[in-house]
């Protein structure tokens, strides 16, 4: 359990966020030419980082708004959030 | 030649007072150079190499734990053991798990406490009546036990439960596998320590690997605290950090590692004789043979290593196990923890080869490894021993996930994921 600084609305408890796994995986542009290889990296392969991660949450019990956050993950601790399309702030 | 345990040998130790067993297994440094050697030392890991060692004759293997053997999720689990999984590959995998649990205490001379109370899971809904129906019958199709349970007959089998239509999820019915249970966790990692130990696999503890060695696509050996190890083979069944030891080899795995919770109740008297669990609304409850309720809650939904859960998941298991049970009204919970569990997308178990030569995985079980550990060492050794999969494990290979070949027991494996 910990605290979440939505972009939006501000410092809210964890429980009232979903999260959405990790960030900045980049939808296929011509997805009708992908292998079945670069299919299986983009659907299922992922970091599954212990240490600084770089993921998604949506806050479904407030904005229900998505937005992007850097957190450690070794012990829970929020180094940065950002919103959708912007660079990540260097950590 | 180990000491056979026994009622004689109880009693001579007993003229000793108890102070003169000899030890399990030893508490070797590692060789320089291993046939093969298994990352983790938990069940799986030991019961891999048991299975290598006594049906493989690999002799000289090792098995590196980076902590104490049986420290991580063998500890944590919540012990429950069943097989009435819908497919037909996980009907096979679990099964074959669950036959070798029959006879795991003559076989490992040692008690694991395996106790076939049975393993009821209830319908809430419509849809669960359904779902569990058709798993019922497709459980009998691959010659698992299976029935099927109207709420009648689910209060007569435990009559603790609240049946009654006016909760807010309702017991609609259930099923019943008579030959599930559960098992004393600990001695299950001891037993398999004690037989591959008398086999002559080294067990090293307090021993962390930190690098895996290629030469091209063929594994060399792992740096470890205890210095580089030498190996044609390495069988990695490292459950939450299965993602961060491909790492060290350069691989990526479809997993996620996310906390699991559970916890236990003070002792009381005998109260519920079976394991109840319920999908719909997440809540599981045993008794151990101490008398503590044991109880089972969900995952978090975030990736996380630091093995504490979000204070809500507890609180949605604990609402659902006080309306379903409103005798344990004033039950004090004595301890909760989190373990970190590695999640596929299917939420099936990887077993199998890599791309790297002498590279293999064992991991994905996410929330229910507990149950398969003698049957995933048996189907690992297999695959390690002949760099083949066997047929059991053959559909849980690393592939599928290209091949789009899944095993799905998302919600249909009779339980939450």
């Amino acid at each position: 359990m910990f605290l979440i600084n939505c972009p939006f609305c501000g410092e809210r408890e964890q429980s009232e966020f979903k999260a959405g796994g990790e960030a900045h995986i980049v939808r296929p542009k011509q997805p009708t030419e992908l292998s079945d290889d670069e299919w299986a990296e983009y659907l299922f392969m992922r970091k599954n980082i212990k240490g600084i991660q770089f993921e998604r949450w949506n806050h479904i019990h407030g904005c229900r708004k998505w937005f992007n956050m850097i957190r450690d993950t070794s012990n829970d601790q929020i180094k940065a959030v950002y919103k959708m399309g912007e660079k990540p702030p260097v950590k | 030649m180990k000491n056979k345990y026994s009622i004689f040998s109880l009693i001579k130790n007993a003229f000793s007072y108890h102070e003169n067993w000899e030890k399990a297994w030893k508490d070797p440094e590692p060789k320089k150079e291993y046939d093969a050697i298994i990352v983790g030392g938990g069940g799986h890991g030991l019961a891999t190499a048991y299975y290598l060692a006594k049906k493989h004759n690999m002799k000289n293997i090792a098995v590196v734990e980076k902590g104490w053997i049986g420290g991580g999720n063998t500890g944590r689990n919540t012990t429950i053991i069943r097989s009435n999984y819908l497919w037909d590959a996980s009907a096979g995998l679990y099964d074959h798990a669950l036959k070798i649990w029959e006879g795991l205490s003559q076989e490992l001379n040692y008690n694991v406490m395996f106790s076939q109370r049975g393993v009821m899971n209830l319908a809430h809904n419509l849809q669960d009546v359904r779902d569990l129906k058709r798993r019922t019958h497709a459980n009998r199709l691959n010659g698992i036990d299976a029935v099927y349970l109207n709420t009648e007959e689910v209060k007569k089998f435990c009559p603790i439960i609240n049946t009654s239509q006016d909760i807010r999820y309702p017991v609609l019915g259930g099923t019943l596998q008579r030959r599930a249970g559960t098992a004393r966790h600990d001695a299950v990692a001891w037993g398999y320590a004690r037989g591959a130990d008398e086999m002559g696999v080294d067990i090293i503890q307090n021993c962390e690997v930190k690098g895996i060695k290629r030469n091209g696509d063929t594994v060399e050996g792992i740096d470890t605290t205890k210095g580089f190890i030498k190996t044609k083979k390495i069988g990695v069944v490292a459950a939450g950090h299965s993602s961060v030891l491909a790492n060290m080899a350069g691989l990526k795995l479809p997993l996620e590692s996310k906390p699991l919770q559970a916890l236990v109740s003070e002792p009381v008297k005998p109260i519920i004789d079976t394991v109840v669990m319920s999908n719909a609304v997440h809540a599981y409850v045993s008794q151990s043979d101490k008398g503590e309720l044991v109880i089972g809650a969900g995952t978090d939904d975030y990736v996380s290593y630091s093995q504490k859960g979000s204070h809500d998941i507890v609180e949605g298991t604990l609402n659902a196990i006080l309306e379903l049970y409103p005798i344990f009204s004033r039950m004090r919970m004595l301890r909760q923890w989190g373990g970190i569990v590695d999640i596929c997308p299917d939420a099936s178990p990887i077993i199998s080869k890599t791309s790297i030569k002498g590279l293999y995985f064992n991991c994905g079980w996410g929330t229910g490894g507990f149950k398969a550990t003698p049957g995933s060492g048996d189907l690992f050794a297999h695959t390690i021993a002949n760099d083949e999969p066997h047929k059991l494990n053959a559909a849980f290979n690393i592939n599928r996930f290209v091949s789009g070949d899944l095993v799905d027991e998302h919600g249909a494996a009779a339980v939450a994921h």
